[in-house]
């Protein structure tokens, strides 16, 4: 209780003005690369742009394609904001219009520079790439399909550790699945196949509901205890289908999605267990150990009652 | 000399029944979700969900029978408790379970025509039939469509909360059904009580 209180006053009295500190750290950076930004976000911010054609020797009004629009208010909010266009895209961009060489550019890679530095020490880089490796996308797709395809660069933030909000890193997670999986020509285009996420999944009681609160990847990757997020996504076949995975007291889910505030504060005998302190209600992983108690007493109560009453019934009553 | 009163209308009968098996149902798919494991699962989870509710909605449809039955026959009366005396009446009954029935004293309520449930009885009838199983209706077809329930009710999850009163109310059931149980074999013999909600019948003592 002491420590639980001692926290709350610091949570109060220090935490917003570290916040403070924190953002107007980043705006200021912000403010420094924006206006490099801005030379390619004129075109690139929006869906379509305008340019001079020396030939025509005119204006003319063209579409972006929607692969290379970035959105400025994500950009900046993702965890990329700090970079400008250039220092990750070849500097022949900055030259109007861009060179066809610099449109083959190689394109970097997280652990190009991920993983080398000791605040990176706790995401475990080689670990994730070693587990990502293994999975079906990967193997299926080698080259073809690489961090990037999941994690865009441009609007990726950091969701698992640092929102307290499970639904959000829901939402946020599945939709970077979605973005294939429910498009089924984009699918087609990677795969070759023809499919259909919500038909493959009918068989899913409340689909909705399992959709908007659990991850897909809860189901579909191999849990690794290393790393918060497992990346060794599965063959199809290979997906968790039975309920009491997650529907009992040992659910998965304490071991994947709740995994890290679990870590942090697993409460056993408490009112909620682990699973329900993160807000979310799954049937059978959420018992009640007080009324569980309460309830295992009072029906042993009641058939003893039963049993002495008819014993007493039995010798004394007279017919 | 046998003395018999019909107590029991065919369609109170089948309503009993019907209700008892659906309840029975409920009571084991129940508790093999609640304590479902990865190593030991009484009925696979999903056919456990998939009974509890299928029973669910036919006990609902049952209730429906009982209420309309309630309301347009004579069967409605013995449910209506008169709040004037009860306790007494309930002390006396009270009295007569712990006490007199080991002096050999009589039932001091006996069935009849008037009067087909003893005080604490029909306290329990009333309480099981118009409290617990409008509660225990409500919170289940609130969790067979979850998008329903109000998100969060203090910062808890409204899903959870719903869920803790539908246990809760379905245990406080069981109990019910096992003190009903017993306390149908206080007949004039162990049997007769099953075998009148059986045959209509009631056998006087
Ligand atoms: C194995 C299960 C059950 C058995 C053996 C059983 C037995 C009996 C018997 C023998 C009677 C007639 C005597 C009396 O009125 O007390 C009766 C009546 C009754 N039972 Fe049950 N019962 C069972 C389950 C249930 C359940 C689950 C409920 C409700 C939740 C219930 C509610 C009632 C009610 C309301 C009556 C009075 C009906 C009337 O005459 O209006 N019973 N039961």
């Amino acid at each position: 209780m002491k420590n639980f209180l001692l926290s709350i006053f610091i949570l109060v009295v220090f935490l917003p003005g570290g916040i403070q500190a924190q953002e107007e750290e980043r705006q200021e950076i912000i403010e420094e690369v924006k206006p490099r930004n801005n030379e390619c976000l004129e075109c690139h911010g929006q869906d379509e742009y305008t340019y001079f054609n020396e030939q025509l020797g005119r204006d003319v009004k063209a579409q972006m394609c929607e692969d290379y629009i970035v959105s400025e208010e994500e950009y900046y909010q993702a965890n990329h904001f700090s970079f400008a266009c250039v220092d990750c895209h070849s500097s022949g961009f900055n030259e109007y219009p861009h060179p066809a060489e610099a449109r083959f550019e190689q394109i970097y890679s997280c652990t190009d520079c991920h993983g080398f530095s000791e605040s990176d020490e706790k995401y475990q880089f080689s670990k994730i790439e070693e587990s990502y490796k293994e999975s079906v996308h990967h193997k299926r797709l080698g080259e073809d399909f690489s961090c990037w395809s999941c994690h865009d660069p441009h609007t990726y933030a950091i969701k698992a550790r640092e929102s307290n909000n499970i639904k959000n890193i829901v939402s946020y997670n599945n939709s970077m699945c979605l973005d294939c999986h429910s498009d089924v020509e984009k699918f087609e285009m990677l795969s070759g196949e023809k499919k259909n996420v919500f038909e493959h999944h009918e068989w899913l009681p409340n689909q909705n509901l399992h959709f908007n609160n659990v991850r897909c990847i809860e189901c579909h990757t191999e849990v690794n205890k290393d790393i918060l997020v497992a990346h060794k996504v599965q063959p199809k076949k290979e997906a968790v289908r039975k309920c009491v995975e997650c529907h009992s007291e040992n659910s998965l889910l304490l071991s994947t999605l709740y995994k890290y505030r679990v870590q942090e504060n697993r409460q056993k005998n408490g009112f909620y267990n682990g699973v329900i302190l993160n807000e979310s209600y799954v049937i059978g992983a959420s018992r009640n150990e007080y009324l569980n108690v309460i309830s295992i007493v009072l029906f042993f109560a009641a058939l003893g009652g039963i049993l002495v009453h008819s014993l007493l019934r039995y010798f004394f009553v007279k017919k | 000399m046998e003395e018999k009163t019909y107590l029991y209308p065919k369609w109170i009968r089948l309503w009993h029944w019907s209700n008892a098996i659906f309840f029975i149902v409920l009571i084991v798919t129940g508790l093999s979700m609640q304590y479902s494991s990865q190593d030991y699962q009484f009925i696979p989870f999903s056919q456990a969900v998939y009974w509890h509710n299928i029973a669910g909605i036919l006990l609902i449809i049952d209730y429906i029978i009982f209420l309309t039955g309630n309301a347009l026959t004579m069967n409605g009366k013995y449910y209506k408790v008169k709040r004037k005396g009860l306790i007494d009446r309930i002390k006396k009954q009270f009295y007569y379970y712990t006490i007199g029935i080991f002096k050999g004293e009589k039932a001091p309520f006996p069935v009849n025509e008037e009067r087909k449930f003893n005080p604490l009885q029909k306290v329990a009838y009333v309480g099981a039939m118009y409290v617990l199983i409008p509660l225990v209706i409500v919170t289940g077809v609130a969790l067979l469509f979850p998008e329903m329930i109000v998100h969060k009710v203090f910062g808890v999850s409204g899903t959870l909360l719903t869920s803790l009163l539908h246990i809760a109310v379905g245990f406080l059931l069981t109990l019910f059904l096992l003190i009903h149980v017993y306390f149908s074999t206080f007949g004039k013999r162990v049997s007769s009580n099953f075998k009148s909600m059986i045959n209509g019948y009631h056998e006087g003592h």
